[in-house]
């Protein structure tokens, strides 16, 4: 496959950044989106150029370090997919792809497409934990949970962070992701004595970190790599809605 | 957004139902206009009931539209660089007009109170009969004025689409389960407005009310 890239280059925070074409050929339809990037930046290196900066961890779905707009759809166009399992073949040949970092306010460009997501660590800071000395794992069925609790509760906790969310909201807001975080814990009985401090405190620091207001609009939803669902945002409000009329 | 929403939807509800009363005569039509203005009278003043329902209505107004505009310079101030392309994935389009169609709805109502309310645009204008202005108002020769109420009612309709379910989602009471009727149920709402409204200017354009 041969195919031309359009790619958000930017030297670092303080640069104002712009919009780079690439050619790249001769790219297998087997590759990860990611791999095809490698043999793009292998060649830069070769040329003396500046390789692409982006993040990545375990190319495997599941650690959240990738992520990146690929023609304007957070991880592609490919659903609940991130963008290390995203595979050349859903493109097609001659293609020409343009590959944007996440925009929001409170994801500043570290390089290129390189984000930094500290502001979710602050989010998961503010309450996204129980205070109880939770040990090693408990045996299976010492606390009984609902499996309809234990089932939404997990589905909310493979939340991986990417950030998808914010970068596909058209109002730049982190509910989702918060949602989720809330979520996880709420529907848990570990999770109940700081149910309701933990939405406040956690949406107080999502509005403080500069993140929009959610409108509804599910665009989150339908790029999340693991699906989370609109419920949990509805789930958060309500928590978030109790915890401020006491 | 949610709260101030409900309130408008339930007016809007009362005020199609009201609108509705010219298919009875006249005489029905103006019968409810002065009822309205003379709710729980004696006990109350002339136009109490009716006047604080007004007062609500603009703060709901006010109110919503403040709610809109702190929500969009959030999300313009949350994403200062634009993206170069960018593609919408969810379902539906009403998502995508909720701010201009509120600001169409906006204007429209201004004129909506010019013409109706208090006859500034009305061929009849304001000492006239409610039900003589709303007939000379849709007379066919003002086929345009007409036009004007198809767009902004069916911008409602939209606006509710999403609007009504939103609000519900917003309030915490929406989930899987229940999002399928709740959408559902908004788009029924949504078109039953959309007709009641439609309903008695067309009648009156068509010459099936005179």
């Amino acid at each position: 496959m041969n195919l031309t890239l359009k790619v958000w280059r930017q030297s670092g925070p303080s640069d104002k950044g712009r919009m780079v074409t690439y050619k790249v050929e001769d790219v297998s339809p087997d590759m990860s989106f990611l791999e095809m990037l490698d043999v793009l930046n292998e060649r830069l290196i070769l040329e003396g150029d500046d390789p692409i900066a982006f993040d990545h961890d375990c190319r495997e779905g599941i650690c959240g370090m990738c992520g990146m707009v690929i023609n304007g759809v957070a991880h592609g166009e490919q659903r609940a997919t991130t963008t290390c399992q995203l595979h050349m073949r859903h493109f097609e040949d001659g293609a020409t792809i343009t590959i944007e970092p996440w925009r929001a306010a409170p994801f500043p460009v570290v390089k290129d497409l390189v984000v930094d997501r500290s502001a979710f660590d602050r989010i998961i800071q503010a309450g996204g934990f129980v205070s109880v000395p939770a040990g090693s794992a408990p045996d299976a069925h010492s606390i009984p949970v609902r499996k309809e609790d234990a089932d939404a509760a997990f589905d909310a906790a493979t939340c991986i962070g990417c950030g998808a969310c914010v970068a596909a909201c058209p109002n730049g807001s982190a509910s989702l992701f918060t949602a989720a975080k809330i979520t996880h814990l709420s529907l848990l009985p570990q999770g109940q004595p700081e149910r309701l401090s933990r939405a406040k405190a956690m949406v107080d620091q999502m509005d403080a970190e500069g993140f929009g207001g959610c409108t509804n609009t599910g665009e989150c939803t339908a790029v999340c790599p693991k699906g989370i669902p609109l419920d949990a945002i509805a789930r958060m409000n309500a928590d978030y809605l109790k915890a401020n009329a006491k | 957004m949610a709260v101030t929403g409900a309130v408008m939807v339930l007016f809007l509800v009362l005020h199609m139902l009201g609108n509705l009363k010219i298919f009875l005569g006249k005489d029905s039509f103006n019968e409810y206009a002065h009822a309205l203005r003379t709710l729980l009278e004696p006990l109350l003043p002339y136009r109490t009931v009716l006047t604080v329902l007004e007062v609500v209505l603009v703060a709901s107004v006010v109110l919503h539209m403040w709610a809109a505009i702190s929500l969009s310079r959030r999300a313009g101030k949350a994403r200062p660089v634009k993206y170069v392309a960018k593609k919408s994935q969810a379902a539906g389009y009403t998502t995508h007009i909720m701010r201009w169609g509120g600001v169409t709805i906006a204007l429209f109502v201004v004129w909506h109170l010019l013409d109706l309310t208090f006859g500034v645009v009305n061929p009849k204008g304001f000492d006239s009969a409610p039900a003589d202005r709303m007939i000379a108002g849709f007379e066919p020769s003002r086929w345009w004025v007409t036009l004007i109420y198809i767009v902004a009612v069916v911008m409602v309709g939209l606006h509710l689409r999403h609007g009504v379910w939103s609000a519900v989602q917003t309030l915490g009471w929406a989930n899987s389960t229940r999002n399928k009727v709740l959408r559902l149920s908004a788009g029924l709402l949504s078109a039953v407005l959309v007709i009641g409204f439609l309903a008695p200017p067309l009648a009156i354009t068509f010459g099936v009310v005179k």
